[in-house]
């Protein structure tokens, strides 16, 4: 499957920071959803490499700064 | 830190045990406990158990490595790992916090602890201190308690006991008081205090003051009192492999008070309830580890080995330790959706799913409970919103309750049918599970904008 190689990172949402704001599951639809009450449900895992920078829009338009892009070792 | 080493050979040294017998048999905390139901003082302490053994550096590490023993706060994480996980710079001494603020209404276990058996959890957090090097170290206990610590602890500053004081820090009676990282904010000075978020840095790496702090549950450190004594070989002769040494349970039914037991890890629990492995006449189902564990069906309670893995196998946890037969007379629906409703007002109404889905889940339970012809979406609809909720919060306090409602529509499954086509029953006019009065709400519910 080299055509969604994963990346070394995955995204981390601070549950306290979120209001729901949903701009995320907007630039990011591939790896975020919405629940019922409008806060995201973030895909389990690594970012395939193809949308770290779909995952990147999403982390620095985030107007809590809630969500990080982390590391995997 | 380097482990110090003995000057001459080179080995690291090894105090000898204390000059008292080693407990025997399976009550080994409790065998501390005096007849009087009081305070054990300084004296009667070291009378029965010795003095506690100064183990130089952190030569206790390798011990408590052998010991195996498992944190008895609710994650049962092995205490050698977690006290290893400590990285103190040389600028920030890391800061150990005894824990003795339970928050499960069904659980005392803790409780007896901090007023009986103060100098037991003190010789531990020494223990720890010493070890870690830690340059701070502080008690966190509900109001009652406060007076005996203190003068427990007056008691080990006449005899010079300890080298570092302990600092009591009165804890807040909501439930999520002794989640960890509500401790260290406790201790910061945050009222009411609340979990932090600290899936990126935990209090491990940065807690009270941005010090690495260690957070520990009384009965841990009170076993390590008794293993800095004995050692790991004499704790790990009772237990099994994984899960060594004993534990104190709650364990509430019909009769009279609960009471608190001390039962080897590993023992199935018909054995120390004297019911065998059969069926418990009266009981309709049993809550294990308490309003964040899970429910089992009588039969599997009874042949269950008391250890963690068993627990969580049953979908369920021992968390603190808390065992509640449900007497088969009173309406398990209504007991479960009074628990979850209190869970929800317990909630420290900083995330959005666990506000929302904790409420969500109240008021479908309520319905079952009370008025099953408006529960709309049914049961899978309480079992998705289980699965909505779990794992997006900040702590573990959403999955507890996605754990206990999960398991309760399983054990009490046929009587949630029996509701949903004949209409509530008549058994929930007696309360029987503590569900202590609301205290305020932290903050109010939050949607999206």
């Amino acid at each position: 499957m080299s055509a969604y190689r994963a990346s070394r990172y995955s995204l981390v949402i601070d549950p306290i920071a979120c209001d729901g704001h949903g701009v995320c599951a907007e630039l990011f639809p591939e790896g975020i959803q919405l629940d019922p009450w409008g806060f995201p449900i973030i895909e389990k895992g690594r970012i395939p490499i193809q949308l770290l920078d779909h995952a990147q829009r999403a982390v620095t338009s985030c107007p809590r700064l809630a969500l990080s892009l982390v590391e995997r070792g | 830190m380097a482990p110090e080493l003995t000057r001459s050979s080179g080995r690291r040294a090894r105090p000898s045990a204390p000059d008292v017998p080693a407990p025997a048999g399976p009550e080994r905390l409790l065998a501390g406990v005096g007849a009087d139901g009081r305070m054990v003082t300084l004296r009667d302490h070291e009378v029965r158990w010795g003095a506690l053994p100064a183990w130089p550096g952190s030569s206790f590490l390798d011990e408590l490595d052998r010991s195996g023993v498992r944190g008895q706060g609710g994650a049962w994480f092995p205490l050698a790992a977690k006290w290893r996980s400590l990285r103190p710079t040389r600028i920030k001494g890391p800061v150990v916090v005894a824990n003795g603020a339970e928050g499960e209404p069904a659980s005392g276990k803790d409780r007896l602890l901090v007023h009986q058996l103060p100098h037991l959890v003190l010789d531990g957090a020494a223990v720890a201190a010493r070890t870690l090097g830690a340059s701070q170290v502080f008690v966190h206990v509900h109001a009652d308690a406060v007076a005996t610590m203190e003068r427990a602890i007056a008691e080990r500053r006449q005899h010079g006991l300890d080298p570092v004081e302990a600092v009591v820090v009165v804890a807040s009676d909501r439930y999520l008081a002794g989640q960890e990282s509500a401790v260290v904010n406790t201790i910061s000075g945050q009222r009411p205090a609340t979990p932090s978020f600290t899936r990126i840095r935990t209090v491990r790496d940065q807690g009270v003051a941005g010090r690495p702090t260690l957070v520990q549950n009384v009965e841990s450190l009170a076993h390590v009192a008794l293993i800095a004594r004995f050692g790991a070989e004499w704790f790990r002769s009772i237990g099994t492999a994984e899960s060594p040494g004993t534990s104190l349970l709650t364990v509430t039914g019909r009769w009279a008070e609960p009471r608190i037991v001390e039962v080897p890890l590993g023992v199935p629990m018909g054995h120390f309830l004297g019911l065998g492995a059969g069926n418990a006449p009266g009981v309709q189902g049993v809550l294990l580890g308490g309003y964040g564990g899970g429910w089992l069906t009588p039969a599997q309670a009874l042949a269950m080995p008391m250890t963690e893995e068993e627990a969580r196998r049953h979908g369920s946890s021992l968390g603190a330790g808390v065992l509640a037969l449900l007497p088969s007379d009173v309406c398990s629906l209504s007991e479960v959706s009074r628990v979850v409703r209190y869970m929800e007002g317990q909630g420290a109404g900083q995330c959005g799913p666990c506000i929302n889905g904790l409420d969500g889940l109240a008021r479908s339970l309520e319905a079952l409970a009370y008025k099953p012809g408006s529960l709309r979406g049914g049961v899978p609809l309480i079992l998705a919103t289980c699965d909505l909720v779990e794992g997006r919060g900040a702590c573990a306090h959403p999955d507890g309750v996605a754990r206990f409602v999960r398991t309760a529509l399983s054990v009490f499954g046929d009587h949630a049918q029996l509701h949903l086509q004949r209409g509530p029953c008549h058994g929930g006019n007696h309360p029987f599970l503590p569900v202590p009065r609301a205290s305020g709400r932290a903050s109010r519910s939050r949607g999206p904008r």
